[in-house]
């Protein structure tokens, strides 16, 4: 039975039922009850934005509220996920974690590696990212990128209700660590969603419209700006497919490759700055694995190199829009049509 | 005045109560100003906790530094930052304090010794340590201010900090602001020992603990550990018992604290009135003393929010400066 529900609720409700199916999920962060200790209302907060309001009543004990203390939390749910338990850790903004890097980079991420295959760190760590909150420089960062980077960890990125949901419960039955990032300014965003379980394999793409002249590729927030710009460019004849990459680490290659291979033009949009990104990793796959399919230079749409800004008109500028993707998608396939 | 028995002449307690009552009708302004949807992003309110920025701040001068939190506004004000730039730079304006780049978590003025608010809990300590060391190198008899609250206080960062001061003998202060919550977790659930001061004892930083309402408290307290530490007597930490009379940020319903508690704060713990009583149950301002001075701060923060709506937005090529240092 699928409803509307946003992302939020998706997520929360992923958790909910994984708490539910597998007793060793414990979920750990800060104010994700909120009230411990205060005079008042226990789960007065449910995490910051309220995203795991109501599941310390529907799971007594299993919902940890943590000190201000990154490294020791997270570092403690990576310690738990390597001893059996299947710890979900809130790290708030992604931007903190600078605090507690260590933990992720050269513990999580390496365990299993360097122990011989031995260990493994189930523990997945849900975070915001992206900008638009007006939270400036400090709170507004997509770091996808530093985390795709880092071999051992899987990311994550869902850009709707429904992909929210699947790929978080896959998220918390992996046996990877998995950096689960969810955009801010999707959170109330609304899909069909079914009630029930489902999981979405982590390294599967979705097309989210099929288009012949060119291939947008994006994930997040972005994807929403990738079929505006696609609707823009089927009003002037140009036909664009557009992929989600929903994972960026497992990424789906193959899924890209085939779609660039059939339209010969790629443009990858990416909230994150340019230099060493998502855009950057995807131009320079398909360059080299496409490149006789290739029919105009790729094309990376992506925020400028340089910190969010906090004031409303610039940061309004800083994520790539429609027009930005229309835009470069338009100037591949006019070239190719005069070429 | 000749019985003034205070540690303070009569134009410094009245600069002390214009510092708090500028804080003060900065804040609730910007309450008001936040509920009409006119102010971006996250905004945190110092209400409550005047006495403590300016019981410190007194001593300061603009060869110190201090290094702020989320909840800066009341340091960046006792610290000497221009009001009608803070103003705009909340709105986000070209003309303010950061050309609208920072906005409220962000605030700086380095010409005045602010090293800036700080969105990442438990960073300023660290970074005042270097400030320390910086006006060690230079022997300009600077010290450094670090505030943080309550939660940011079991960071590794501020622990870290207080250790790394302690063994280079930095000139640095570390102020705990604890107002009792940390976002909407209470203190006694989130910090397992009752006492600060215990805690920095254990890194060789001696403390002390005082009523953070009571302005000359935090005034005479602050005044002796930074006394020390400029004559090279090494870090210290002051743990200042406070109220936050608003939410977490601006939109917090608040419902983890008791009901009535904001009023029955307001009522008994307000700083400003505690300060207002003692300095005229003393003799030493009459009160039309302070109600003039509530009225120039009133018609400054008028002047602000005016100057801060009108003032041109940045431009989009600002966007791409200040990446880099240009040359
Ligand atoms: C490293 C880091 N973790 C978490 C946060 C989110 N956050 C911002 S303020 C805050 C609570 C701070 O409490 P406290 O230090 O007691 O200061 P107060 O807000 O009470 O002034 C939290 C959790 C952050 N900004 N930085």
């Amino acid at each position: 039975m699928a409803r509307k529900i946003s992302v939020k609720q998706a997520i929360n409700e992923a958790l909910d039922l994984e708490m539910r199916r597998d007793p060793s999920v414990i979920l750990l962060g800060e104010d994700i009850v909120g009230g411990a200790g205060a005079p008042g209302e226990i789960d007065a907060w449910g995490g910051v934005l309220g995203v795991t309001k109501g599941l310390d009543a529907k799971h007594p004990g299993r919902l940890l509220d943590t000190p201000l203390s990154e490294s020791a939390y997270i570092g403690a749910a990576i310690g738990a996920a390597a001893c059996g338990m299947r710890p979900v850790a809130e790290l708030m903004f992604l931007d903190f974690m600078g605090v507690c890097f260590d933990q992720i980079l050269n513990q999580a991420a390496k365990f299993k590696y360097m122990f011989g295959g031995k260990a493994r760190t189930p523990v997945v760590i849900r975070a915001m990212v992206g900008a638009g909150f007006r939270a400036a420089a400090q709170h507004s960062q997509m770091l996808t990128p530093i985390f795709t980077h880092v071999p051992g960890l899987k990311v994550v990125c869902p850009s709707n209700a429904y992909d929210a949901k699947g790929l978080l419960i896959q998220s918390i039955r992996d046996d990877d660590p998995v950096i689960f990032c969810e955009h801010k300014n999707l959170y109330g965003h609304e899909a069909d969603v079914p009630a029930e379980s489902y999981a979405i394999p982590l390294g599967e793409a979705n097309v989210v419209r099929e288009g012949r002249d060119v291939t947008i590729v994006s994930y997040g927030l972005t994807v929403h700006r990738a079929l505006e710009a696609a609707a823009r460019l089927a009003r002037e004849g140009i036909e664009a497919e557009v992929i989600d990459l929903r994972t960026l680490s497992p990424i789906d290659w193959d899924t890209v490759i085939e779609s660039v291979e059939a339209t010969g033009r790629l443009v990858v949009v990416d909230e994150a700055n340019p230099r060493c990104s998502i855009a950057c990793d995807v131009a320079a796959y398909v360059a080299q694995h496409a490149f006789g399919a290739l029919k105009a230079a790729p094309q990376m749409v992506t925020a400028p190199h340089t910190p969010v800004p906090f004031s409303p008109v610039l940061e309004d500028i800083y994520v790539p829009s429609a027009d930005a993707i229309a835009a470069a998608a338009g100037r591949i396939c006019a070239r190719a049509r005069a070429a | 005045m000749s019985n003034n028995p205070f540690p303070l002449s009569r134009a410094e307690l009245l600069q002390a109560y214009r510092t708090m009552r500028t804080i003060r009708d900065f804040e609730e302004r910007l309450h008001v100003e936040f509920a009409k949807g006119d102010i971006p992003g996250f905004v945190h309110l110092y209400a409550g906790e005047e006495a403590c920025a300016a019981g410190i701040m007194t001593h300061l001068t603009d060869v110190d530094r201090i290094a702020s939190t989320h909840r800066g506004h009341g340091h960046c004000i006792a610290k000497g930052v221009d009001v009608a730039e803070m103003m705009a730079e909340i709105y986000g304006k070209s003309s303010g304090a950061c050309r609208g780049k920072g906005g409220s978590m962000h605030i700086a003025d380095l010409a005045k010794g602010m090293m800036g608010a700080n969105g990442i809990l438990g960073a300023g300590a660290p970074l005042i340590c270097g400030a320390a060391l910086a006006a060690k190198f230079r022997g300009d008899g600077g010290v450094g201010v670090t505030f943080f609250g309550d939660g940011a206080s079991n960071q590794g960062t501020v622990l870290e900090s207080m250790n790394l001061a302690a063994v280079w003998n930095l000139p640095v202060i570390f102020v705990v602001e604890n107002n009792g919550y940390a976002e909407s977790t209470s203190v006694d659930y989130a910090t397992a020992v009752d006492s600060y001061v215990d805690r920095a004892s254990g890194f060789g930083v001696p403390g002390v603990t005082v009523d953070g309402t009571d302005f000359f408290a935090v005034h005479e307290a602050a005044g002796e550990i930074i006394r020390r530490a400029r004559e090279g007597g090494g870090p210290a930490l002051l743990e200042c018992k406070m109220i936050r009379f608003f939410g977490h940020f601006e939109g917090d319903a608040q419902t983890y604290k008791a009901k009535g508690e904001n009023e029955r704060n307001r009522e008994t713990r307000d700083c400003l009135k505690l300060f207002a009583a003692r300095v005229t149950d003393a003799g030493v301002l009459a009160a039309a003393d302070l109600a003039l001075v509530d009225r120039e701060v009133a018609a400054l923060i008028d002047d602000a929010v005016a100057a801060a709506k009108g003032a041109p937005l940045p431009l989009p090529a600002e966007l791409l400066t200040d990446v880099y240092a240009s040359y």
